[in-house]
């Protein structure tokens, strides 16, 4: 094989995907819409609050809240978040009541590449709403072994 | 058994939201690592978390392997009268841990 050919070979193996499950902006969308199914999902009233660089991957301050008088009429039901690159496209869902008397929640999450965070929370008239931020992760999440 | 770290004001007044942290000891392995030997260590993780107040739910957390090691959650709840808030962690392994919480309401 000459050098001419042997370099267009490499080209091509770069562009292979790689060989493992991992959740894409594909993967993503499809784990919404098993939650929202033909809903239409409005970019109001939800708010993602992460940093926007993070340094470590292995917790990630995240917290949703939404914009609700949480009575007995009108409350946030359920609040769910996807990424687009990890593994797994679903990160957590929540299920708030009246009882729960604000729509906020908190926690910390693993992340494994820099990517698309998206929230989406369900109202009782079932209407959905949603959020997302983009952030820029510089050690990822996962890559070390376990000793 | 497993370490839990809860927050709950000791008291409050009715009808006041009050917020609710609790931290629990747990590594949340996400079957997705190989461990030392090459061999993708088993998952293990807490999958459901549930707080009730006087046994009436208040807010409800599925987690992924997404969740951090020694998840962390905060949430709100409303204050109706004096009791015990308890908070159950549920997860695979068999995984189940209960921590309750007395509040006093004024």
């Amino acid at each position: 094989m000459d050098r001419r050919r042997f370099l267009a070979g490499t080209a091509v193996l770069a562009f292979l995907p790689f060989d493992r499950a991992a959740a894409t902006p594909d993967s993503m969308a499809e784990a919404i819409r098993k939650v929202v199914g033909d809903a239409v999902v409005r970019e109001e009233r939800v708010k993602l609050d992460m940093p926007p660089l993070i340094e470590n991957g292995n917790t990630v301050p995240l917290t949703v809240s939404v914009e609700s008088p949480m009575t007995d009429g009108d409350y946030v039901k359920a609040i769910h978040v996807f990424n687009e690159k990890n593994p797994q496209p679903n990160v957590l869902s929540a299920r708030l009541s009246p009882r729960t008397g604000k729509a906020m929640v908190g926690t910390r999450i693993k992340l494994g590449d820099s990517q698309k965070i998206v929230a989406i929370a369900e109202t009782s008239d079932g209407r959905f709403w949603s959020a997302s931020a983009d952030v820029i992760v510089t050690l990822a999440a996962c890559l070390e072994e376990a000793t | 058994m497993a370490n839990i770290l809860v927050n709950v004001p000791k008291t409050a007044k009715r009808g006041d939201v009050i917020e609710i942290k609790a931290l629990i000891m747990h590594p949340m392995e996400t079957g997705f690592r190989p461990g030392p030997n090459g061999q993708i260590i088993p998952r293990n993780i807490i999958e459901h978390f549930t707080a009730t107040w006087n046994d009436s739910e208040v807010f409800a957390l599925e987690m992924s392997p997404a969740i951090s090691a020694n998840p962390f959650v905060s949430f709100f709840a409303v204050a109706t009268e004096s009791g015990t808030i308890r908070l159950r962690w549920t997860g695979d392994q068999g995984f189940a841990v209960e921590e309750q919480v007395a509040i006093a309401v004024e």
